[in-house]
C-alpha cells in the first residue's frame, strides 16, 4: 500500500481531543470532521485538499478511544506518518482504514508543502521534494490488509457477524 | 531472557505461541470484553448478529448517565435490547450497580489477574492494578472482540517502576503520576510495570488511580506485579479461578526506574498537557478558580471522597467557585452517604453528582465556559477537554483540588490536612 501527497506538519503529543473535540463527540461522522484541529489550528480545514498527508512528531494521537482517525479519513487526508504513534490511535487507524506509519525522524525530514511518498508495507517515507528517504516500522501484513480494506467492519459484515450499516 | 509480567499474561493468552517478545504481533483470546454507552450511540453502533460468548461480555452505562439528551437515551435503549437479545448477565445500566466502567470492573472483580480485558475506552488500563492485561481499544476493535472472541496486540518493551518507601500524608498516587509524567514524559509503544517494596503501602484504590493514568503516559499496558493485597481484593469479589503472572527474575526491561514514594510532593499540571508540564502545588499561585472537580475513573474512589470530606470538614467552598464531586459508582455514592462524607461535602457548599464520566468527559454535568479556569482530579486536561477551547484546566490530587476549592485559587493541600 502506497500513498503520495502534499504535507501538513503537526508537532509532538497531538491528542485525540484536538482531532475530534469533546463537543463533537456525539455528532455524525460528517459533522465531527468539520471540527478537526479547530482548537489548535483554526481555518486549517479550508486549505486542505483530498489526498494531502499529515506528518507528526512524537506520540501522535495520544488520548481517547474516540474515532479521531475516522475524522482524518473523512476530511480526505490520504494517510499519515509520525515519529511515534499512540497505540490506541494506531489501532483506530487500522480498524477505521486510515493509513498510518511510525517512522523516527520523519518530522524533521519535511517542510510543510513538500510532497511525501509513504510505503506502508516497506515502512518507508520518502520526501519527493528533497529526495530524502527514511525507514520506519513497517505495518504487519495482516494489519495492513485490514487498513487497506477500509477497516474491520467490511470483514465482520462479510462473515455475517454484523448487519449492514444504517 | 525471561518475560515481564505483561509479556507473561499475553503469552498465556496467545492463540499460537508460548512466549512473546517486544516487536511481536500477537493474537490473544479475550477473557472479558466491556461495552459502554458510547458504543451504542446512534450512527456509530453496528447491529451485532452473533456474540462469541455472552458470558465474556460486560455492558456498562457511564459517559452520559442519567441520559442527557435524546441521542443518549436512544443509545441506552439499544444497549438494553442488546443485553436482552444475547442474555448478557453482567450488565450495569442504571441504579444501584451502575458506575464508571473501569470502577465497576474493579468493584465486581471482573478483571482477573493473568487475564485479558478490553473495553472501548482509553482508561481501561485501570484494571492493570489487578495484574490484568487491560487496555483501551477502539469501537471497531470491540465489535471484533465481542463477535470473534479474539484481538491482537503489538508487544512493546516494558519500563519497570520500582517503588520504595511510602507516600507522605499530603501526597496521593495522583501526585506520583504527575511526577512520572513530568519527569519521564510519554511512553508511547511501551508498557509500564509497577512493583517493588513500596507497593505494599499503596491501597488498591491508590494503585488503580495510577494504572488508570497509564493512558496519559501513552503506555500500551500499565500493570502491577501481584501481591497478596491484590489477590485478596479480587478473591473477595469473584470466586472464579485465575493464575496471576509474576515477572521473571531475568525479565528483559527497557529500563528500571526506582521511585522513592517518600520523596513525592503535591504537584499540579498546568493547562493543556500533563507531560513535562507540572509544578509543585505551592508554586502555582494567583490562579482564581471558576470550577473544581473530583471524580472520574481515576479519582472517584471512596478514599478520594474521604479526602475531600477531610479537607472540607468545617470549611466552605470559596464564593464564586463551583466544586463538583462525582463518585465512581453508585455503590461508592451509598458508602459515602453512610460514612457522612456526602453531608460534609454538601454542607461546605459543593455539589455531589451521580456516578458518571460527566465533567471529566466534557459532555455534561459541569461543562466549562469560555476563559474559565478549573482544577481537576480526573483523567485529562487537554485543551477543550472539559468544555470551551479557551478554558484553562489544571490537574492535581483530590486533596489539592479540595483545598483549592476552599481557597478559591490553586493551593497546596498540606495546611488543610492537619
Amino acid at each position: 500500500m502506497k500513498i503520495e501527497g502534499r504535507v501538513w506538519k503537526f508537532g509532538d503529543n497531538i491528542n485525540t481531543d484536538l482531532i475530534l473535540p469533546g463537543r463533537a463527540m456525539y455528532f455524525s461522522a460528517e459533522d465531527q470532521a468539520k471540527c478537526v484541529f479547530e482548537a489548535n489550528r483554526p481555518g486549517w480545514l479550508d486549505g486542505i485538499a483530498p489526498g494531502d498527508i499529515v506528518i507528526g512528531g512524537e506520540n501522535f494521537g495520544t488520548g481517547s478511544s474516540r474515532p479521531a482517525a475516522r475524522s482524518l479519513k473523512t476530511i480526505g487526508i490520504a494517510g499519515m506518518a509520525a515519529g511515534s504513534i499512540n497505540g490506541l490511535f494506531f489501532r483506530n487507524c487500522v480498524n477505521w482504514g486510515f493509513p498510518a506509519l511510525e517512522c523516527a525522524g520523519v518530522f524533521d525530514a519535511f517542510d510543510e508543502g513538500d510532497i511525501a511518498g509513504i510505503d506502508l508495507a516497506a515502512g518507508t517515507v520518502e520526501n519527493l521534494t528533497t529526495g530524502v528517504t527514511l525507514t520506519g516500522r513497517p505495518v504487519p501484513e495482516v494489519l495492513l490488509k485490514t487498513m487497506a480494506a477500509g477497516g474491520v467492519f467490511p470483514l465482520l459484515q462479510s462473515e455475517g457477524l454484523i448487519a449492514p450499516a444504517g | 531472557m525471561g518475560m515481564t509480567a505483561i509479556e507473561k499474561i499475553l503469552a498465556r493468552a496467545a492463540v499460537d505461541r508460548d512466549a512473546v517478545r517486544p516487536g511481536d504481533l500477537v493474537v490473544v483470546r479475550v477473557d472479558t470484553a466491556v461495552l459502554y454507552d458510547n458504543n451504542f450511540t446512534p450512527g456509530l453502533w453496528r447491529d451485532v448478529l452473533k456474540v462469541h460468548d455472552p458470558d465474556r461480555v460486560v455492558v456498562v452505562m457511564d459517559h452520559r448517565v442519567p441520559s442527557m439528551d435524546i441521542n443518549s437515551a436512544t443509545g441506552w435503549k439499544t444497549a438494553r435490547a442488546f443485553v436482552e437479545k444475547f442474555g448478557i448477565e453482567r450488565h450495569h445500566l442504571f441504579g444501584e450497580n451502575q458506575g464508571i466502567s473501569h470502577v465497576v470492573v474493579a468493584e465486581n472483580g471482573y478483571a482477573l489477574p493473568g487475564t485479558v480485558l478490553v473495553c472501548g475506552d482509553s482508561h481501561t488500563c485501570s484494571a492493570g492494578a489487578f495484574n490484568c492485561a487491560a487496555r483501551g481499544t477502539g469501537y471497531p476493535d470491540m465489535v471484533y472482540a465481542v463477535t470473534k472472541g479474539e484481538t491482537w496486540f503489538r508487544v512493546g518493551e516494558t519500563v519497570r517502576y520500582e517503588f520504595t518507601g511510602a507516600m507522605p500524608a499530603n501526597v496521593s498516587t495522583k501526585d506520583v503520576f504527575l511526577f512520572l509524567a513530568d519527569h519521564y514524559g510519554e511512553h508511547a509503544g511501551m508498557n509500564v510495570e509497577f512493583g517493588g517494596p513500596g507497593i505494599a503501602s499503596l491501597s488498591i484504590d491508590a494503585r488503580r488511580t495510577l494504572t488508570t493514568m497509564g493512558a496519559e503516559l501513552s503506555a500500551e499496558f500499565a500493570t502491577f506485579e501481584p501481591d497478596e493485597a491484590m489477590l485478596d481484593y479480587v478473591r473477595a469479589r469473584n470466586d472464579a479461578p485465575f493464575e496471576a503472572q509474576y515477572p521473571d527474575a531475568d525479565a528483559d526491561y527497557a529500563d528500571i526506574r526506582t521511585v522513592d514514594l517518600a520523596a513525592m510532593e503535591p504537584l499540579v499540571a498546568l493547562p493543556d498537557a500533563v507531560l513535562n508540564n507540572a509544578k509543585p502545588a505551592g508554586a502555582v499561585t494567583g490562579v482564581r478558580l471558576d470550577q473544581c472537580f473530583v471524580g472520574s475513573c481515576a479519582n472517584g474512589t471512596i478514599e478520594d471522597i474521604a479526602t475531600v470530606a477531610q479537607v472540607l470538614k468545617g470549611r466552605k467552598v470559596a464564593k464564586g467557585t463551583r466544586f463538583l464531586v462525582t463518585p465512581g459508582t453508585q455503590r461508592i455514592y451509598l458508602e459515602a452517604v453512610k460514612a457522612g462524607y456526602v453531608e460534609t461535602i454538601l454542607e461546605a457548599g459543593a455539589v455531589f453528582t451521580p456516578a458518571t464520566c460527566g465533567a471529566c468527559s466534557g459532555a455534561h454535568m459541569g461543562v466549562l465556559g469560555p476563559d474559565e479556569a478549573c482544577i481537576t482530579a480526573s483523567t485529562r486536561n487537554f485543551k477543550g477537554r472539559m468544555g470551551d477551547n479557551s478554558a484553562k484546566i489544571y490537574m492535581g490530587s483530590p486533596a489539592t483540588v479540595a483545598a483549592s476549592a476552599v481557597a478559591g485559587e490553586i493551593s497546596d493541600p498540606t495546611p488543610f490536612l492537619g
